[in-house]
């Protein structure tokens, strides 16, 4: 028996949602008695395969091979039931993001294991296994039993604190079986020199009382000075002013920061569900009324025009002494 | 080629969230039922595919898993101009459950294209579409935000977790479809909901899948403290309670 965790790089690298899914794991395979095998898929140099032991792997399983660059639901699903079967693994781990998206729906058909996705802590149970997943999209949780032998848990972003552990994996290339590749990408376009909305531990987000495109430039000076992703609310996504990717809210992405801005934005229902599960709110709102405040930790009811200016210097200050 | 358009009953999106007294049911008293969001404008980018393609695309179909209180959600698809729509006469109880019996629709019907939103409003399961395409073993590509149709060949523009792609795929394919793949979801006009009375709405019952995962109770959100409300003129209190109470920054 083990838990395999599949710990994705980004250009060879691993970033810390890689090792809060190892650190889960690695609490997961305690409960259970056995170990963390991590899967690991495209070039990634042995110092940061090893990385992935400091955080609880005892062995990492190396998939290279060419056909896999690109993600192929069909060709990883090959790679990821393989190494689950040759490893015994009764526990799957996936990131909740888009590439775990893609593939645990077709890993838990393929494997007949149970999927619990978007899961934010460890099982309440092992033996059945039952963990806690958010529902009515951030309005509720709810338990899950899996009925199967074997299960797959996605794990949101930044739900899990990263425990070190400090072992020395064992290294194994692997080999498998796979399909024909169906995926044939023509065009990538990576966000470079940005922080990414879904690794940010920082979002300033700005709504319709920012009035305009054209007030955004204080958005992403504070984000700058923060190390944050900047993201919207629906009205400023539909109207154009941002892109549809920073949408955040019940149709758009669903974020879980440890701080969250919502400057201009009233709070709609549907705005919170997407980020109700942040560790930290502050409002900025000329209403005071505004259902944003029922939600945030700390508050400024003004005009976001007139409050942004003054809270860019004073982080500034802040950052220049701290 | 025919496309069927995979189809989850939620509650309205502004719903107050609310279970019996044991937490094992969602309380359905005084609950508007709608299409689920991406499943609205998975039907809308079908029909604009349907409308674009000089008879290409045969049809346009719905299926969707639930009991008979659902039809009014199936109708309003029939309306908005889906040609047929089937039902499968069963509680949705998992995922798994779902997408199983959504392959027998599926599979009867010879469709090449099917298209599922990224995840339901009500169970964010984001995992019937992935298990439909591997129940039929079917290709996929997931968090597609724009899919065109361009002879037999397929373009998909997908999301990936620090950009975007484009990429080609050939049917048959599951497509599960994030925000982007529309711009706005299609409203039924008068005639659409005049038509939609007549179109077929075929019920069928379930096959013996069992459910890989059961639901067994549900929590709300702990209650958060009351908002602290700051001077616009003194920010740097903000900074100073983030920094020390908070610990955010």
């Amino acid at each position: 028996m083990s838990v395999l965790v599949y710990t994705e790089n980004w250009d060879g690298k691993f970033k810390k949602l890689s090792f809060e899914l190892v650190s889960y794991a690695a609490k997961i395979a305690e409960e259970l008695n056995t170990k963390v095998v991590a899967v690991s898929i495209g070039n990634v140099e042995k110092a940061a395969l090893a990385e992935l032991g400091k955080y609880g792997a005892s062995k990492v399983i190396v998939v290279c091979n060419g056909e896999l660059n690109n993600l192929d639901n069909k060709a990883y699903n090959a790679v990821l039931a393989q190494a689950a079967e040759k490893e015994g693994a009764n526990v799957i781990i996936l990131a909740h993001n888009n590439k775990g998206k893609a593939l645990a729906p077709g890993l838990s058909v393929k494997m007949k294991a149970g999927l619990i996705s978007g899961v934010t802590g460890l099982p309440s149970s092992y033996s059945p296994m039952v963990v806690k997943k958010k529902s009515f999209t951030g309005a509720a949780f709810a338990n899950v039993k899996v009925l199967s032998e074997k299960s797959i848990l996605t794990l949101f972003q930044n739900s899990y604190a990263v425990v070190e552990k400090n072992i020395e994996p064992s290294i194994e290339e692997f080999a498998p079986a796979l399909p024909a590749i169906n995926t044939q990408v023509t065009n990538v376009d990576k966000v470079t020199g940005k922080i990414l909305l879904s690794d940010a531990e920082i979002v300033v987000s700005g709504g319709r009382g920012m009035k305009g495109p054209e007030n955004w430039s204080g958005i992403e000076e504070l984000a700058q000075i923060l190390g944050a992703a900047t993201a919207c609310s629906r009205p400023v996504s539909d109207e154009g002013w941002r892109g549809h990717s920073e949408h955040v809210g019940q149709t758009g992405k669903i974020i879980a920061p440890n701080l969250y801005f919502a400057l201009g934005i009233s709070g709609a229902i549907q705005h919170l569900g997407g980020v109700s599960s942040s560790k930290c709110i502050v409002a900025v709102n000329t209403d005071k009324d505004a259902p944003i405040f029922e939600a945030a930790d700390y508050g400024i009811i003004g005009d976001v025009r007139k409050v942004l200016p003054d809270m860019i210097t004073a982080f500034k200050e802040f950052k220049a002494s701290n | 080629m025919k496309i069927l358009v995979c189809i989850s009953n939620v509650p309205d999106t502004t719903t107050k969230i609310r279970f019996n007294a044991e937490k094992t049911e969602f309380d359905k008293t005084g609950v508007q039922w709608i299409i689920n969001p991406w499943d609205e404008l998975a039907l809308t980018r079908a029909l604009e595919l349907k409308e674009g393609s000089g008879g290409a695309v045969e049809c346009v179909d719905v299926a969707s898993v639930n009991l008979i209180d659902a039809e009014p959600t199936i109708r309003k698809a029939l309306a908005i101009g889906a040609d047929k729509a089937f039902r499968v006469n069963a509680m949705p109880k998992d995922a798994y459950f779902v997408a199983g019996q959504l392959a027998e629709v599926v599979k009867s019907g010879g469709y090449d294209l099917v298209l599922c939103g990224i995840e339901s409003s009500d169970y964010n399961g984001s995992a019937v579409g992935g298990m439909l395409a591997e129940f039929m073993d079917y290709n996929s590509v997931s968090a597609v935000s724009g899919i065109n149709l361009d002879g037999g060949k397929i373009t998909i523009n997908r999301e990936i977790d620090g950009g975007k792609e484009v990429l080609n795929i050939s049917a048959p394919l599951v497509a599960v479809v994030q925000k982007g793949i529309a711009i706005d979801p299609r409203i039924p006009n008068m005639r659409g909901i005049m038509m939609a009375r007549q179109k077929p709405l075929t019920v069928s019952e379930p096959t013996g899948i069992d459910a890989l995962t059961s639901f067994e109770t549900y929590e709300l959100p702990a209650p958060k403290a009351a908002c602290k409300m700051i001077d616009p003129e003194n920010v740097k209190q903000l900074i100073d309670l983030l920094h020390n109470e908070a610990k955010a920054i």
